[in-house]
Order: structure tokens, then sequence, then C-alpha cells
């Protein structure tokens, strides 16, 4: 298990040195979104929590989405893997089929904890000043939501026989999700429906936890805040392992 | 004990019907040959062998594990060279082996030793540490019969392993095969579309329309026909009433 675990986590990680290029594209543009998007807005934004402006704000949504976008790139490999043939000597093999999860997972996790990291070396100049031991805690944070994403995209990915399928998704349900996770305006002042929809998106305790290592805005409660999750990664990791060992016809 | 038991075996997608009760078994250290057109249910029948995809009914023994009850323990017997590529072409053949190995449960010096004959087996040391993206089809060919081979399995099965190489590269992976099985005893099945690999087969089973019309050894086969100075290729039309190339 643990092997097949970190042979599997391995080949993403080295296919990625190989051709960075695709993972590099999921920092690009949340990069680009934030700096035109925070510049634009500027101090036009006027947050009840009383952060400086809007690039501050926004640089914890900016962050969610890098790991958002890194770790589901990564698994939109599964498709070109079962087209190219590589996911049948996979699946051939006797390795556990929760280890082929975990193995994928894991890649998306340590892909977003790069591209999180990189993305990290912005923080002199957003107006933000976190201590080590915030930057630490934000990144374990990345780390979790990677993984719970990691599991998604499998989930995602696993059922579907073209990548242009998995884009549709991404656009028409996880760029909405990031949009009502609080990344890119507080809950406070939205309509009701608006509200409602943040409450119950697993997106918005994530970012409210990088928000409050990155800005010092405390969170209502961190603990829960983690607890979600924390229970979202296990969810999407237990659907994406029952997914994986169903026989197909 | 036979290497490959299949009894009554039917697999059905839709309305399509591409396996129709097919039994036969192939006994150990046997090299066996599934003859049949494209489209004939031999790759169904070997995806449902490699635990791949489940039958809609009838069941696949290998030495006597049930695949569709025990596909853990039955994987653990297979080895398993598919038609299309199982290896990644950004990684080196070394790391593909070593994955493959992984996946396996190999490790330490016994995997080493394992990969290095299987690079010096099938000639590949040289090029251990180059990708695979760069490497020609029959190279590629033979990182994937290393890499089946690497686990030992007492059962390796091969869909259409000849597709795509010429013809020094086919006669030197037929004559592969029977090395394996002559030296180690490894039972091999294979499927083909063309007469002459199937010829080199101990036995030979002929796949029409998801039903085995005729099994035996091509020797055997030939002999039956009534037709005069009678080849394999004539058995084939006698059973299927079409040729392959048709």
């Amino acid at each position: 298990m643990i092997l097949a675990t970190y042979s599997l986590w391995r080949r993403d990680v080295l296919r990625f040195l190989r051709q960075p290029s695709r993972i590099v594209g999921a920092l690009l543009t949340p990069v680009i979104f934030w700096f035109v998007i925070g510049s634009g807005l500027g101090t036009s934004f006027q947050p009840a929590t009383g952060e400086a402006g809007f690039l501050p704000y926004y640089f914890p949504g900016s962050l969610a989405l890098i790991v958002l976008f890194t770790a589901l790139f990564s698994t939109i490999s599964i498709i070109e893997d079962r087209q190219e043939g590589f996911l049948q000597g996979v699946l051939a093999s006797p390795a556990p089929r929760a280890s082929i999860v975990l193995g994928k997972a894991l890649g998306s996790m340590t892909l977003a904890l790069v591209n999180g990291a990189v993305f990290m070396l912005l923080l002199p100049v957003s107006g933000l000043s976190p201590g080590a031991g915030e930057i630490l805690a934000a990144m374990a944070s990345v780390a979790l939501l990677g993984l719970a994403l990691g599991g998604l995209g499998i989930m995602i990915a696993w059922p579907m026989r073209s990548t242009q399928g998995f884009h549709g998704i991404m656009n028409a349900v996880l760029v909405p999700m990031w949009l009502l996770s609080g990344a890119l305006f507080p809950a406070t002042g939205a309509s009701g429906w608006v509200q409602a929809l943040m409450r119950v998106n697993p997106l918005t305790p994530a970012v409210e936890i990088l928000r409050a290592f990155l800005t010092g805005v405390p969170a209502a409660n961190l603990a829960s805040a983690a607890g979600t999750v924390a229970v979202f990664a296990l969810v999407t990791l237990s659907i994406s392992t029952l997914l994986v060992s169903r026989p197909s016809q | 004990m036979t290497a490959l038991e299949v009894t009554d075996l039917k697999h059905r997608y839709g309305e399509r019907e591409s396996l129709r009760g097919l039994s036969f078994s192939v006994a150990r250290g046997d090299l066996f040959a599934l003859l049949g057109p494209n489209g004939g249910g031999k790759t169904t029948l070997f995806r449902i062998i490699s635990t791949l995809i489940a039958p809609t009914s009838g069941t696949v023994e290998v030495f006597g594990t049930d695949v569709v009850r025990q596909p853990a323990a039955a994987r653990r017997q297979l080895g398993v060279v598919f038609q299309s590529a199982a290896i990644d072409p950004w990684l080196t053949v070394l790391e593909n082996l070593r994955h493959h190995g992984y996946l396996y449960g190999l490790s330490g010096p016994a995997l080493a030793r394992g990969i290095e004959r299987g690079l010096e087996r099938f000639g590949l040391t040289p090029r251990a540490g180059d990708r695979v993206g760069t490497l020609s089809g029959g190279l590629r060919r033979r990182v994937e019969l290393a890499k089946a081979l690497l686990p030992e399995p007492p059962l390796l099965i091969l869909d259409e392993p000849s597709s795509g190489l010429d013809p020094a590269a086919r006669r030197d992976l037929l004559q592969e095969l029977r090395r394996l099985r002559d030296d180690e005893g490894t039972t091999v099945v294979l499927t083909t579309h063309l007469i002459e690999e199937a010829a080199v087969a101990d036995r030979v089973g002929i796949l029409h329309e998801g039903q085995l019309v005729a099994i035996g050894a091509p020797a055997d086969l030939v002999a039956n026909l009534p037709a005069r100075a009678p080849t394999l290729d004539d058995v084939f039309t006698h059973h299927t009433g079409s040729g392959l190339s048709s």
C-alpha cells in the first residue's frame, strides 16, 4: 500500500518537474487576476473587517484559487492516462485501490504546496505581513485543501472520457464554487441566496482559515472551519476510492 | 490445475453482445493464441481476464482464482501486456520498471535484481536512462514485456502484442515468448488477428462473433479439414465463413 502510493505520487511529481508548464499555468491566471482585479478595485473596496484595500483582502482567495486550479489540473491526467493506456497497467496490478487515489491526491497536494509557496513570495508586495508561524499554518491549510480538492478532482475525472468534459465542469461548477467562497467578496452585504450558498460551500471555511492566518482577521471559529475542510477531504477521498474500486462493465 | 479456465462467459454492453457463452481452458505451460478478427470479442475477453471489466455472467479462473471474486489475488498471478502502451513516456525505462515493481510490492535488492535481469534479457540496459517517449515502437514493446515479467507472473497475457511491430521485431517477440514457455514454464496467452502468429502457438482458439468456433493444436485443426492441403487460413474460413482480411 505505502510503496504503491509512494510510487504513484512520485510519478506525478516527476511528470510535473519534466513538464512544469502544465501546472505553472495554474499559478499564472490567479496571480494575474489578483493583481489586475486587486489593483482595479483598489481602495473602492471597503471591507467591514478593516483591511487596508482589496489587494490584501483578495490575497488569501487567490491562494485558494491557485490550490483549486493546481489540484484539479493535476487530476486531469487521469483522463489522459486512461486514453493513453497507462491507467490500465495500474488497474491490472494488485496495488490497493485506495493507494491509487491516495497517490494521486498526495500528488495534487504536493503541486498545490509548490505553487502556493511560489505565490507566497508575493507577500511582501501584497500589503500583508504575517509571521513565520502564520505562513506555516497557512501552508498546512493549503496542504489539507489540496488533498480535498485532489480527491474532488479524482471524483470528477474518474468517470470522464474526455478532458473537455472536465473543463466544462470546472467552469460551470468549480469556478462558481470559488466565487462563492468569500475569496472575492465577503458574505456580509451579499443577497440572501448567495449567503446561503456560501454557508454550505466547503471552500468557504478554507478561505476563512487562509484569511485568518495571512491577514490576521480572526476567523469565527478556526477549529470548526478546519474540521469542515478535513471532513471535506475525507468525503472526497472516500467517494473517489469507492469509484476506483467499482469494477466497470 | 489449469492456468486459465473460462466458463460460459458472456458480456453484454447495452445492445451489443460481445461474448456469447465462451468456454475453454489453457493448460499450464502452454502457449495459447486466441485468433479472431478485430471486433470479434478478443479485447473484451482480454479485459475481463485482466480484471479491468466484469463479465455479465460466467467465470474466469486464473490458477483456480476467480478474477471477479478475488481480483487482487488474480492480479498477482498475471502479467499483462496491453495493446496500447501502459508505460509513461515522461519517465525513463528504469523509472517505469521501478514503478511497476512498487505496484506489485517489490522493493530493495530483489527489485533491483529483477530490473537488471529484465533490462539485460530484452537488450535494454544501454537505454535504461532514456525516457520511454524517445524509444522506437519495438523498444517500447520490449519495455512493456520486461515490465509485465518483472513480478515473475506464472501467466502472461498479451493483447495483439505484435501490432505496430516490423517483421523482425515480431519474430523476436514470438521467439522470446517461446523461450519464456520453454525456460521458465510461463503460460502465455495472446490474442492476434494474424494467422502466422497463431500458427506458432501450442494451441489455437478461433473466436468469431463472441463464440469459440474451433480449438486445438494448429496441426490438428488443419488435419481435420476435408480440403486438399489446407492451411490454418482455410481452417479459419471453414469455421467462420469469412477470411480474416475481410
